[in-house]
């Protein structure tokens, strides 16, 4: 029988990304991660789920975001799903932190920091659903009690 | 639903010591630009941000800090960040902030370096 795959389920409004952070915390943690490891999947997926609800959505606030988590043997992997208009990463370029402080941006790093807080990050679309899968490789002390 | 909270305190004439509580994020990331905006409003840009209470931090966060530092520092002052957590601490470590900000481990150091520095 396969594993549940435990989701949550959030308007797309900023208001509601504590909730997918708890959901998160409370995965990442009964899967065995170390503390930081929790730590940085917890905020790569804030960062995908602000971006779902900021840009894919526009602040249209009567879409959803979809967290769902899955475990494999060493692996933990997060997919966010909405319907919003699809992330194109070949057309992303990571802001340099020093011109953006010039310019006084305060957006556009949310992308850079999610692909230097887990192992892959990875863009699908099905129909009109895209998706966000975000891969932590558990090492290290992480998953000790995964496998207990 | 995102706890935080910014508090003003003025440990004397020149600075303004803002102590946050909670987690930054995407909704609430509005708040603490409405008190940067505030220190300059009221022509005090000398600031040091009080990290001690703060749970969790997003780049919706760090924005605020890159947004705002320019214009404190063309007003002649500066955005210190103090007795930030570990965990926190990494979050701006991972986009550099360490070199293009101030961030020390007191509020104390933070307060003191303004006075050494003039800004």
């Amino acid at each position: 029988m396969p594993a549940p795959t435990p989701t949550v389920t959030i308007p797309s409004a900023t208001r509601y990304l504590a909730r997918v952070r708890r959901f998160v915390d409370k995965q990442a943690t009964a899967a065995g991660l170390s503390e930081r490891a929790v730590d940085e999947v917890r905020l790569a997926v804030d960062e995908a789920c602000a971006n779902a609800i900021e840009h894919a959505y526009g602040g249209r606030e009567n879409g959803t975001v979809e967290v769902t988590t899955e475990q494999a043997p060493g692996l933990f992997t997060v997919i966010i799903r909405h319907t919003g208009v699809p992330f194109d990463p070949g057309a992303y370029h990571p802001p340099d932190i020093n011109r953006a402080i010039h310019e006084r941006r305060k957006g556009g790093f949310g992308v850079a920091l999610m692909h230097r807080l887990v192992d892959t990050v990875e863009y699908r679309h099905h129909g009109t659903t895209s998706e966000v899968c975000l891969v932590k490789r558990l090492n290290g002390n992480d998953g000790e009690s995964a496998s207990a | 639903m995102s706890s935080f909270s910014v508090t003003f305190r003025s440990p004397d004439d020149e600075v303004c010591v803002l102590d946050l509580k909670g987690e930054l994020d995407a909704h609430t990331a509005s708040e603490l630009e409405a008190a940067f905006q505030k220190c300059l409003d009221d022509q005090r840009p000398r600031i040091v941000v009080h990290g001690g209470d703060l749970q969790y931090i997003s780049s919706a966060g760090l924005g605020v800090f890159m947004a705002y530092i320019e214009e404190v520092r063309d007003q002649g002052g500066d955005i210190k960040i103090a007795a930030l957590q570990p965990r926190v601490y990494n979050v701006f470590d991972l986009l550099g902030f360490p070199v293009l900000f101030d961030i020390t481990s007191t509020e104390d150091e933070a307060v003191h370096r303004f006075d050494a520095d003039g800004a």
